[in-house]
């Protein structure tokens, strides 16, 4: 390895021996991309013309109007769905640097699934997509989806038989396929460089929003807040706000049931740090350091680890993390589609839901709408009480 | 003079190779885990490697990840499974004693804690299968602390350089995978290690032992004519042991019995 792939005392890359010649070469191969024009130029183009970036900062009309203005930023419009076809597109790209002709990728919703199946399609890579069998019952739409693009969906029926389940089986597959294949991990979670390469590939969000919020207010905004499940669409936003001091960066986790039960995918409040997926961070386990199953509304935050650099943001101060429970998400869900018109992922709702609990008079809030939630309708119409 | 050593040096003398055995503790359940854990040195292994069983085993294939889960099912805990080799130590002082375990079942009482509970339950090595030599230093110097040996990976992929730091750093022995993947009981297996081997060898590695898909004893033949001091088998005993948990303990000793009667054809 070049670099140590440390953020504090968390990341690190723990896999098996047989698979760090792999992460060698991903790493050297992201490394040089970083620095290669040609490499880049394609990215953008893909990200403009294909994805549609940049994507808008809308303000709300309706909700916070008479305190707070808050403002969305509209992953959610993004090809594909959700944010995840951003860093999925860099990472195809490097894929075919590489001379990888296969990609494999874990989903929890979907969304990454769906972002993994388009590029697949797009490039001409055969793709397998690990799926808990439970998301996969919940999730049916994405799973058509993917398989609509050619993508092979295979459920997963080990542990929970959601997104923890689902990397432990693309961790195996590729333990035995590296020499073809690419294994396209979806977050900023798992082993060095995945962490830093998936957030440098979602820097895109926070560097889009600083400078449109600036073009708004002229000013940058008192907190940005995102969901963080793996925790990538938050590191995306943060990252370019950072440096800022004045700007709180506040990260939703799934309080799913509440807190004080075991059915939540709160890892860094209810968590301790372990290792899990490759990575040094917060785990959600029990005394011995048996990984505990996750509980959450939102398949894509339903996930008992987080990525390294949220835990390091955690354990540093600079980023706050708090809960949002089932109910608190519905409710947000609900009142942004009946108040704004856009119906968002139920993971981004977690978010909406947070800045509306602190949105104060005269305060500037910027919301990542990381996901659009049509793979949500069926069970929001049933948690809605909709009869069809 | 350690355990292994005592046993490799036993059977140079003897011209035999080493084979070991590998059980997840506590499959199907303690009891029984104890009787087959028996049968193995009675079976005639010269090593016996144990898994600690953990929620999420990436390294393994589907039969021992059923071990581990039926080993949870039955609420084992690390405290059980050290309490269990603490016993077989008594019953049987001489016989080498390995744990293959995961970093997360490491970390969660400190590393210090977990390799002092492995010294003290007559234990000689640890490996974790998801830290490799990037990763070792902070495991290794632990292991070492409470006088356990840690036992380090080298695959055929793996590049010289770091085959070099796994020599330095390995205590007991070498694991060496014979194939890429995850653990599991295959048809076939080929070894093309060569390079590897003398690399290894060059540098003074603790002596090379294989695993992965070892499960007939003309796969322990063909691992001890490549250049292996021993096989490790594991997924074709769990499989013996999943198939008839009641009645595991004697196919457990018939199977072994004749994995071991290979190693000695092989030197012959």
């Amino acid at each position: 390895m070049l670099m140590q792939g440390r953020f504090g005392a968390f990341g690190g890359a723990y896999v098996p021996e047989i698979l760090m010649p792999a992460l060698e070469e991903l790493e050297a191969a992201f490394l040089a991309a970083q620095e290669d024009s040609t490499f880049q130029a394609e990215l953008a183009e893909l990200l403009a013309k294909y994805a549609g970036r940049p994507t808008p900062l809308t303000r709300c009309r309706n909700l916070g109007s008479d305190k707070a203005r808050i403002y969305l930023k509209r992953e959610d419009l993004l090809h594909g769905g959700a944010h995840k076809t951003n860093q999925v597109l860099g990472q195809a790209l490097l894929a075919r640097k590489m001379g990888k002709a296969r990609i494999i990728a874990e989903t929890g919703a979907g969304q990454h699934g769906v972002a993994t199946a388009l590029a697949g399609a797009l490039f001409g890579l055969e793709t397998r997509i690990y799926m808990g069998a439970h998301d996969v019952e919940r999730q049916q739409l994405n799973v058509f989806r993917m398989q609509l693009m050619g993508a092979e969906v295979v459920p997963v029926e080990s542990g929970g038989r959601t997104l923890k389940d689902a990397v432990n089986e693309a961790l195996r597959d590729w333990t035995a396929s590296f020499g073809n294949t690419h294994y396209l991990l979806g977050t900023v979670a798992g082993p060095h460089p995945f962490p830093l390469m998936v957030r440098e590939f979602q820097r895109v969000i926070g560097l889009e929003a600083r400078a449109q919020i600036l073009e708004e207010e002229g000013r940058l905004p008192d907190a940005v807040v995102a969901c963080v499940g793996g925790g990538s669409n938050a590191m995306g936003m943060f990252s370019d706000f950072v440096d800022d001091a004045e700007v709180k960066l506040i990260g939703v986790e799934a309080a799913g049931r509440g807190l004080d039960g075991a059915e939540h995918g709160a890892t860094l409040l209810r968590g301790r740090p372990g290792i899990l997926h490759g990575a040094e961070t917060y785990v959600l386990q029990d005394e011995h350091g048996q990984i505990a199953d996750s509980w959450s509304v939102s398949a894509g935050l339903d996930y008992p680890a987080v990525g390294p650099e949220h835990a390091h943001l955690k354990d540093s101060g600079r980023a706050e993390y708090v809960g949002c429970t089932d109910q608190e998400a519905l409710d947000a869900f609900a009142l942004l589609a009946r108040s704004e018109g856009i119906i968002c992922a139920f993971e981004s709702a977690h978010a909406l839901a947070h800045a509306l609990k602190i949105a104060r008079e005269g305060s500037v809030l910027v919301v990542n709408l990381s996901g659009r939630g049509d793979k949500d309708m069926v069970q929001a119409q049933r948690l809605l009480g909709f009869q069809q | 003079m350690s355990r292994y050593q005592g046993m490799f040096e036993r059977l140079r003398e003897r011209g035999e190779g080493a084979f070991g055995a590998f059980v997840m503790l506590g499959d199907p359940d303690l009891a029984t885990s104890a009787a087959i854990l028996d049968s193995l040195v009675e079976g005639g292994a010269d090593m016996i490697e144990v898994g600690i069983p953990f929620s999420d085993p990436v390294a393994d294939g589907p039969v021992i990840q059923a071990a581990a889960d039926r080993a949870l099912a039955q609420g084992v805990t690390p405290p059980d499974c050290f309490a269990l080799l603490k016993s077989f130590r008594a019953r049987h002082p001489d016989t080498p004693v390995g744990i293959l375990t995961y970093a997360n079942l490491v970390l969660a009482p400190g590393r210090s804690a977990f390799y002092r509970a492995s010294a003290e339950a007559g234990v000689d090595s640890v490996l974790v299968a998801d830290v490799p030599l990037f990763e070792a230093g902070p495991f290794a110097a632990a292991a070492q602390d409470s006088g356990v040996e840690p036992v380090l990976i080298a695959a055929s992929n793996t590049p010289d350089k770091t085959l070099q730091r796994v020599a330095e750093l390995g205590g007991g022995y070498t694991y060496c995978v014979a194939r890429a993947g995850v653990t599991g009981a295959g048809e076939k297996v080929s070894f093309d290690h060569a390079g590897m081997l003398a690399i290894l060898k060059q540098h003074d590695a603790p002596p090379p032992i294989f695993g992965f898909g070892i499960s007939q004893p003309d796969h322990v033949r063909s691992a001890l004519d490549a250049g292996a001091a021993g096989v490790i088998s594991g997924s074709a005993i769990i499989r013996l042991i999943a198939a008839d948990p009641g009645n595991a303990a004697p196919a457990v000793r018939d199977f072994v019995a004749s994995m071991k009667a290979a190693t000695v054809l092989a030197m012959a």
